[in-house]
């Protein structure tokens, strides 16, 4: 069980930080859908597919003292911090093979926004589907966030990118 | 008259005993109850490994789908009908979405999904869409009807007040496993008024409201669910069976991928432990055939395949004692060296092991959370959340509790061989929270 915890630290320690809990959920299932060994389970809900494992084990991180979270604020709205603590690195350390994404990876998908992360994790929750059907099914689900073409080809570009 | 709309000529009933009778009118409903898929769900319990410690939780996914389907119905035909925010053509889909919302459960589904990594909710939706007999009934209602059955269970549906009576907060699927976890556990929690709330529930916009004057009956649901989940769910000796039988199709695993040779091989597993599993494969699988195997392997050569068999099917379960990760999580590393030298294989026999829940969370604007609110329709025609307005609900809102053990075989350690290093053992787990 704890191997799951150390797989979520060594993630936001190779992702140097992440900053919003949104941004965190779609990481890790982008990543889980590339085929790295995440084990949370996910289901759609409003930003599209999330975790409630995940941000049970996010919070137990913090009170075990592994993750720090820092509330930020952003002018118009609040977005919470996470970084990785001494004794979380120590943590993960101790537990050995933990060791899922690596830097660049962790780094490509830190640097895209969240809504952007958003628009791909939830492309990639349709991938069952011919590519028509998942932008129809995108519009229907997600239809107040009005995706431009553009947006939403530069999100099958990335998968491309990230499945190569 | 057209598939859809047909009506059995005479209501069936089943006896139940949290809703007295549920009724069956709609033909499309009688065939899916009597689908070989639908059928398969009397063979999985709803409560796993619950009937260790309770042992009257012996019932079923098939009992508790036909109470949720129950509760609909009534929704859907007493309390929205004809109200000008409902859409009377969703009912179909809302009573099929309801009766079929956890048909891809498998046995242990719990340990099975762990092990094996793989998501019962992928599997409702292949038995939705592919070649089924549920399949072909829901194709005789329309072509996209078994699509639009899926997204109302995958909660990806247009209409998101269809999606709200499934899956919310305040949705049939808890109303039911509540009432009915408690009646068979015999546990005098879990009881609330669902003849009150169904009663203010009300459609409106892209949710389903419950109206101020039941609040109180909202509160007794909240509260009911905590102590469920803390009484029952998350029972530390059902979860000590959850890890013993985690642990045996872990083992089986391992020994397949080794290339040890079963005396009794373990056909139904080939293809799980190679990944090459079909629908078939899958709904091959019933908590009958797991059993059996149990039961096969407990004389199998293998002694710790063996020994975890025989522990699960004859209740030898592991102790347990609290553990705090944060601080002894080097203690475990240690831990697990002196089972080792104990000639004990800590990754079968010391288990760390996790529960935790959010009895209720609201949205908070900028958060990020993900949680839609109980919304309140207050006589004004305003809407609040249910926090706001309730103190007893303010006071457990957003907050998590987690409860960590760690489980061993606790007669492996008092055995007599190897005594001081067990004794080193026993002392660190006697130290209290490890």
């Amino acid at each position: 069980m704890l191997q799951e915890h150390a797989k979520i630290v060594d993630f936001i320690s190779m992702a140097e930080g992440v900053t919003g809990r949104k941004k965190l959920q779609k990481m890790i299932f982008i990543l889980k859908k590339m085929g790295l060994p995440f084990q949370e389970k996910y289901e759609f809900h409003i930003y599209g597919p999330y975790s409630e494992e995940l941000t049970a084990r996010i919070e137990e991180l913090c009170d075990m003292g592994f993750l720090s979270e820092q509330l930020e604020d952003k002018g118009s709205y609040m977005q919470y911090k996470y970084t990785v603590t001494k004794e979380g690195m120590d943590f993960r350390n101790m537990l050995g093979e933990t060791k899922v994404a690596d830097q660049a990876q962790a780094a490509k998908l830190n640097e895209k926004s969240g809504r952007f992360l958003e628009l791909t994790a939830t492309l990639l929750f349709f991938d069952d589907l011919e590519r028509a059907e998942q932008i129809e099914k995108l519009h229907i689900v997600k239809g107040k966030l009005n995706f431009t073409e553009e947006e939403i080809q530069q999100a099958f570009d990335f998968i491309d990118e990230l499945q190569s | 008259m057209s598939y859809a709309t047909s009506k059995l000529a005479e209501e069936k009933v089943f006896k139940d005993p949290v809703h007295r009778y549920i009724h069956v009118r709609d033909q499309v409903i009688w065939d899916l109850v009597n689908s070989r898929e639908f059928q398969r769900l009397r063979r999985i319990k709803q409560l796993g490994t619950s009937y260790l410690v309770f042992h009257g939780a012996e019932h079923s996914r098939f009992n508790h789908s036909l109470g949720v389907y129950e509760i609909v119905r009534r929704i859907s035909d007493d309390i929205f009908h004809g109200r000008p925010e409902w859409d009377e053509d969703e009912r179909l889909v809302v009573l099929c979405a309801a009766l079929l919302h956890d048909l891809g459960h498998g046995p242990f589904s719990h340990s099975f999904e762990k092990v094996f990594n793989v998501d019962h909710e992928v599997f409702t939706r292949e038995i939705l869409l592919g070649d089924t007999e549920v399949n072909r009934i829901l194709l005789k209602v329309a072509p996209d009807f078994p699509q639009k059955v899926a997204d109302v269970i995958a909660k990806t549906y247009t209409n998101k007040q269809v999606v709200s009576l499934i899956s919310s907060q305040i949705d049939a699927d808890r109303m039911d496993y509540l009432q009915r976890d408690a009646y068979y556990t015999g546990v005098s929690y879990g009881h609330f008024d669902m003849e009150r709330i169904l009663r203010v529930m009300r459609p409106m916009e892209d949710q389903v409201v419950i109206k101020s004057s039941g609040m109180h009956a909202v509160e007794d649901y909240i509260m009911s669910r905590y102590q469920m989940y803390w009484q029952v769910y998350f029972h530390p000796v059902a979860r000590s069976a959850e890890v013993i039988l985690r642990k045996i199709l872990q083992r089986a695993k391992e020994l397949s991928e080794s290339g040890y040779k079963f005396e009794q091989p373990p056909t139904h597993f080939k293809a799980f432990f190679n990944r090459s599993f079909t629908l078939k494969d899958y709904l091959a699988l019933d908590e009958g055939v797991l059993m059996t195997y149990f039961q096969l392997w407990m004389t199998e050569r293998d002694p710790i395949l063996s020994d975890l068999s025989d522990r699960f099917v004859n209740r030898r379960l592991f102790q347990y004692v609290d553990f705090d990760p944060g601080k002894d999580y080097r203690k475990l590393g240690e831990l697990g060296q002196l089972f080792r030298e104990a000639g004990i294989d800590p990754e079968y026999y010391l288990i760390d092991d996790s529960t935790s829940d959010l009895p209720y969370d609201f949205y908070r604007p900028g958060e990020e959370e993900e949680r839609l609110p109980i919304h309140l329709l207050m006589p004004t025609g305003d809407i609040k959340e249910l926090s706001r307005l309730s103190q007893i609900v303010d006071a457990i809102s957003g907050k998590r509790r987690t409860d960590y053990k760690l489980y061993f075989p606790a007669e492996l350690l008092i055995d007599g061989k190897k005594k001081a290093i067990k004794n080193q053992i026993l002392g660190m787990l006697r130290e209290g929270g490890v």
